[in-house]
C-alpha cells in the first residue's frame, strides 16, 4: 500500500519535473504576464467600488460599493452622459464617413485606370505622414478663422472637430482599403459588367458587401482612435458641456489630491467596458486586418 | 532597340488599361440610383448655396466666388457621363485638401511669420488694439455718476450726473447718432435724493443681470465726449457705477508709421521686419502683428542659447523613449509570442485574451489609471503592491529618473500586446519545414530562432516597428497624460522643459502654454522639423529593410 502510493508519488513527481521543464515555466512566465497586464484593470475596477472618493485604495476590493455610478449619472457638475454622448457622436460619425470616403477613393484606386493613379497613391503615403497633431497650430488657426465666418463647424463645435479628424484619417484609411480591395478579384467585376451593371452597381452591391468585415472593422479602430483623442478635443472645446470623454474624464482627476479618484475609476469602467467587449468579439478580424498589411503569403 | 521595347511595353500598358477603363463605363443606370444622385447633389447645392449667402453678408467675396466654382465643378462631374475616376475621388480630396493638405501647407507657412499672442492679426488690427489700450485719465476733468441705460434702438448709453455741477448728460458709444449732450428734467430726466439721475424718458435702465452679463465690456465702452474723440476725449466706467474723462495716451500717424506717446511723447516707429512698434531706446508697444521673419524660427532652435540647453536633453529623451519602447514591447511581445506557440500549453486562448486586454482597453483611460497608481503618497504601486513606509515611498513621477522608467513601463504594458498579435502572426507564417529542417542538422533552440526564425521576423515586422517608432516618436497623448511632461517643465515659465517632455509635448506648451505668450510661428518650425525627422528616418529605414527584403 505504501509501496504503491510512495511509487505513485515519485512517478506523478517525475513526470512534473519533466512536464515543467518543458511546458510547465511557460505557463508560469505567462501567468506572471498575465497578472501585469490585468492587475491595472483590476485595481480600477476595484477604485470604482470604493466609498472614499480618493485615490486611497490599499487593498483590492476591500469595499462593494455602487455610489460611484450612482454619482456619476446624476452629478450635474461632472455631466458624463453628455460627454458620452458627444463622444459617441462625434467618433461614429467620423467613423462612418471616413470608411465611407476612403472605400470611394479606395475603388477608384483599384479599379480604375488614370492619369496620376501612381502619384495619388504616393502622396497619400506621404500625406499621412504627417500627423495632423503636428498641424495643430494650423488646425488652432483654420478653426478659429472658420468661427468667424461659419459659426456652425468653428472653433467649439462638434463638426469643426469631426471635419478634422476626416481629414486626418482619410489618407491612412484610403491606402489600407486600397489594399483590401485589390484582393477581390477583377474577374468579379468583369463578370457583373457582362451582365450589365453599371459602375455603381459593381460596387455598392459587390464589392461593398464583399468587404464587409473589414469596412466594420476600419469603422471599429477609427473609432476608437477618435474617442481615445485628447489632444484635438482640448484645443477645440473649452466648456464643459462640450467636452469628450478623454477631456472630460482628464477634468475630474486634475488635481492628484481630488476626491473624485473613485468616481474618476467607475466612469472609466463604463467607457471602456463596451470598448473592450467590442474589441474581445471582433479579436479575429482585428488581428488578420493587423498582421494582413505585414505578413505576406 | 531596348528603348523600342519600353515603347512597345508603354504603348501596351496604355492600352491595357483603357480597356480597364472602359469596362466600368456603360451600364444602364437604374432609375433609384438617379434618384438618389439628383437628391444627393441637390443636398450639396443647398448646403454650399446656404454657405455662399452666409459668406456673402460678411463681404468675403474671394470665399463666395471659391464655393460657387467648385460647387459648379462637382455638379459637371456627376451630371456629365463617363469620367468615373473623379466621381468617386472628388469627397474623399475635398477633404484631404482642405483638412490635410491645407493644414501641412499652412504649418509650412506659419512656421515662417512671427504668429503668437503677441501678433495676433493685422496691423491695422494692432494699431487698434494699441489705441484702445493706452488710455489715461484727464487730469481735472469732472466725475460722473453713470447709470446703465437703453434707448428705443436697444445700444447701451451712458446717463451721466456730474458729481460736481450736478447737470445730466446722455450719451452713446458712437457720436454721430448719439452725441454726448445735457438733459434736464424738460427732457424727462428723473432724479433722486442726491439729485443723480435715475431715469430718462424714452430709455430704460438695465437690470442686473443684464449688466452680470455683460460685465467685461463695459468696462471697455468709450463715450465720445466730442465729434473726434482723439481731441475731445470719451467717458469710461471701470465699475459701471462712476464714469471719469479719458483719453488715448498713444496717437497714431497712418502716413509716418508712428505711434506718439502723449504723456512723454517717446515716438514708436513701425519695423515691418518684427512686427512691432520700436522706440529709438529700444522700447516695444506691448502689441505687435504678424510679419513674415524669414529663417527666424528655425534660426532660433538651432542658434537660441536659452532653447539649445532644454532641446539637446528633450531630443536625447525623445529618441530614448521612442526606441526604448519599440525594443521593450517588440522583445517582451515576441518573447511571448514564441512562448506561447506550443501546441502542448492549454488554456491558450485565455491567456491570449488577457494578454490583449491592454490593448482593447482606451489608451487614455490607461494613462490616467496608471497615473493613480503612481501616487506618490496614496498610490497603489507604492501603499498596495510596494507596502513601502511613508519614509521610503519612491516619488514614480515627481523625480525625473523614476518618472522616465515610470513612462517605459506604462508604455511596455500599453504596447506589448500589439507586438504579441504581430509576432504571432508573422511566426504562424514561418514554414515548419525550415524548423525541422534545422534541428535535423543539429541546430539548438537558440540558433534555430536567431539564425533562421528572427532574420524571417524582421522582413515581415520591420515596417510595423517603424511605424511604432513614428508613432512613440509623436505619442502625445501618453506622455501629456500620465506625466504632462513633468516633473519640472512649469508652463508659466517660458521653454520650461519638463523631465519627460518629449518633443511634441514641448510644442504643445511653446503654442498653447496657459500664461506666458503663445508662439505659434516657433511651434510651427518645431512641427516641420519632427517632420522631417521621423518621415526621414522612416524613408531611410524603410529603403533598407526593402534591400533586406531583397536579400532574404
Amino acid at each position: 500500500m505504501t509501496e504503491l502510493t510512495s511509487v505513485l508519488h515519485t512517478k506523478k513527481r517525475r513526470s512534473f519535473g519533466a512536464w515543467f521543464k518543458q511546458v510547465g515555466w511557460k505557463h508560469v512566465v505567462a501567468w506572471a504576464v498575465a497578472v501585469y497586464a490585468i492587475f491595472p484593470i483590476v485595481y480600477i475596477v476595484s477604485t470604482s467600488l470604493t466609498n472614499m472618493g480618493g485615490i486611497e485604495n490599499g487593498t483590492l476590493f476591500g469595499q462593494i460599493d455602487f455610489s460611484n455610478y450612482a454619482n456619476l449619472v446624476s452629478d450635474p457638475e461632472h455631466p458624463y452622459l453628455l460627454w458620452a454622448w458627444n463622444t459617441i457622436f462625434i467618433a461614429s460619425v467620423t467613423a462612418v464617413l471616413s470608411v465611407m470616403m476612403s472605400a470611394l477613393a479606395a475603388y477608384a484606386f483599384s479599379r480604375l485606370r488614370f492619369k496620376g493613379r501612381r502619384m495619388g497613391l504616393l502622396s497619400l503615403i506621404l500625406i499621412q505622414m504627417f500627423p495632423s497633431m503636428l498641424g495643430l497650430v494650423a488646425i488652432f488657426g483654420i478653426l478659429s478663422a472658420l468661427s468667424d465666418y461659419l459659426p456652425g463647424i468653428g472653433l467649439g463645435t462638434q463638426w469643426g472637430l469631426i471635419l478634422v479628424y476626416l481629414g486626418g484619417s482619410l489618407g491612412g484609411g484610403t491606402y489600407l482599403m486600397y489594399g483590401f480591395f485589390n484582393t477581390v478579384p477583377k474577374e468579379i467585376d468583369e463578370a457583373a459588367k457582362i451582365d450589365g451593371a453599371t459602375h455603381t452597381q459593381v460596387f455598392f452591391t459587390i464589392i461593398l458587401r464583399l468587404v464587409t468585415p473589414i469596412l466594420a472593422v476600419m469603422a471599429l479602430l477609427s473609432f476608437i482612435g477618435t474617442a481615445s483623442d485628447y489632444l484635438l478635443a482640448s484645443i477645440v472645446f473649452s466648456k464643459s458641456e462640450q467636452f469628450t470623454l478623454a477631456v472630460g474624464l482628464g477634468t475630474l482627476i486634475d488635481d492628484p489630491h481630488s476626491k473624485n479618484w473613485a468616481m474618476f475609476s467607475a466612469g472609466a469602467v463604463l467607457a471602456a467596458t463596451p470598448i473592450v467587449i467590442l474589441f474581445m468579439t471582433l479579436q479575429r478580424y482585428i488581428v488578420s486586418g493587423l498582421v494582413g498589411g505585414a505578413v505576406k503569403g | 532597340m531596348s528603348e523600342l521595347s519600353t515603347k512597345e511595353a508603354k504603348k501596351a500598358l496604355r492600352l491595357r488599361n483603357k480597356q480597364i477603363s472602359k469596362l466600368y463605363d456603360g451600364g444602364v443606370p437604374s432609375l433609384r440610383g438617379t434618384i438618389i444622385k439628383i437628391i444627393l447633389l441637390a443636398l450639396v447645392d443647398a448646403a454650399s448655396l446656404f454657405v455662399a449667402s452666409l459668406l456673402f453678408l460678411k463681404e468675403q467675396w474671394l470665399g463666395v466666388a471659391l464655393l460657387l466654382v467648385v460647387t459648379l465643378v462637382i455638379n459637371w462631374l456627376y451630371l456629365r457621363r463617363g469620367g468615373l475616376p473623379p466621381k468617386y475621388l472628388t469627397p474623399g480630396v475635398l477633404f484631404l485638401l482642405v483638412f490635410q493638405v491645407y493644414i501641412v501647407f499652412y504649418s509650412g507657412f506659419i512656421a515662417f511669420t512671427n504668429y503668437g499672442s503677441l501678433h495676433n492679426g493685422s496691423m491695422a488690427s494692432a494699431v487698434d488694439a494699441i489705441e484702445q489700450s493706452a488710455v489715461v485719465p484727464v487730469e481735472g476733468a469732472p466725475t460722473y455718476d453713470i447709470k446703465l441705460v437703453k434707448g428705443a434702438d436697444g445700444k447701451i448709453e451712458f446717463l451721466a450726473t456730474d458729481f460736481d455741477s450736478l447737470k445730466t448728460y446722455i450719451g452713446g458709444t458712437d457720436y454721430k447718432d448719439h452725441p454726448f449732450r445735457e438733459v434736464t428734467a424738460a427732457d424727462g430726466v428723473s432724479v433722486d435724493g442726491d439729485k443723480l439721475a435715475t431715469g430718462l424718458k424714452g430709455y430704460t435702465r438695465l437690470t442686473d443681470s443684464e449688466i452680470a452679463a455683460a460685465a467685461g465690456s463695459i468696462s471697455n465702452i468709450k463715450i465720445p465726449l466730442g465729434p473726434d474723440i482723439h481731441k475731445d476725449g470719451f467717458l469710461k466706467t471701470p465699475d459701471g457705477l462712476t464714469g471719469e474723462v479719458n483719453k488715448f495716451d498713444a496717437v497714431y500717424d497712418p502716413k509716418a508709421e508712428t505711434f506718439t506717446r502723449l504723456s512723454d511723447g517717446v515716438v514708436f516707429k513701425a519695423d515691418q521686419s518684427k512686427g512691432f512698434f520700436i522706440a529709438p531706446n529700444g522700447e516695444q508697444l506691448e502689441i505687435g502683428w504678424q510679419v513674415m521673419v524669414g529663417w527666424d524660427n528655425f534660426a532660433r532652435i538651432f542658434g537660441d542659447k536659452e532653447l539649445r540647453g532644454p532641446l539637446l536633453g528633450i531630443l536625447a529623451w525623445t529618441f530614448m523613449f521612442a526606441i526604448g519602447t519599440v525594443l521593450s514591447t517588440f522583445v517582451v511581445g515576441l518573447a511571448l509570442a514564441l512562448l506561447l506557440n506550443d501546441e502542448r500549453i492549454r488554456g491558450k486562448k485565455v491567456y491570449r485574451a488577457i494578454m490583449i486586454l491592454p490593448y482593447a482597453f482606451p489608451a487614455f483611460l490607461s494613462a490616467y489609471v496608471w497615473k493613480g497608481m503612481f501616487n506618490t503618497e496614496s498610490g497603489f504601486i507604492n501603499t498596495g503592491i510596494l507596502h513601502l513606509d511613508q519614509q521610503h515611498l519612491i516619488p514614480w513621477l515627481t523625480e525625473v529618473g523614476p518618472a522616465r522608467w515610470a513612462v517605459l513601463l506604462v508604455n511596455l504594458w500599453l504596447g506589448f500586446p500589439y507586438m504579441f498579435l504581430i509576432s504571432t502572426g508573422a511566426l504562424q507564417s514561418i514554414p515548419a519545414e525550415l524548423s525541422e529542417s534545422a534541428t535535423l542538422d543539429g541546430a539548438t533552440a537558440w540558433q534555430e530562432f536567431r539564425l533562421i526564425k528572427l532574420p524571417l521576423l524582421l522582413v515581415s515586422l520591420a515596417p510595423l516597428l517603424i511605424s511604432s517608432f513614428a508613432y512613440n516618436f509623436n505619442n502625445f497623448t501618453l506622455i501629456y497624460l500620465l506625466t504632462g511632461g513633468g516633473p519640472g517643465g512649469d508652463p508659466t515659465l517660458r521653454l520650461d522643459a519638463g523631465g519627460t517632455d518629449i518633443l511634441i509635448t514641448f510644442v504643445y506648451k511653446i503654442a498653447f502654454s496657459g500664461s506666458v505668450g503663445a508662439d505659434y510661428g516657433l511651434a510651427s518650425a518645431f512641427s516641420i522639423l519632427i517632420f522631417l525627422i521621423v518621415g526621414s528616418i522612416s524613408f531611410f529605414t524603410f529603403r533598407r529593410t526593402r534591400a533586406l527584403e531583397d536579400m532574404a
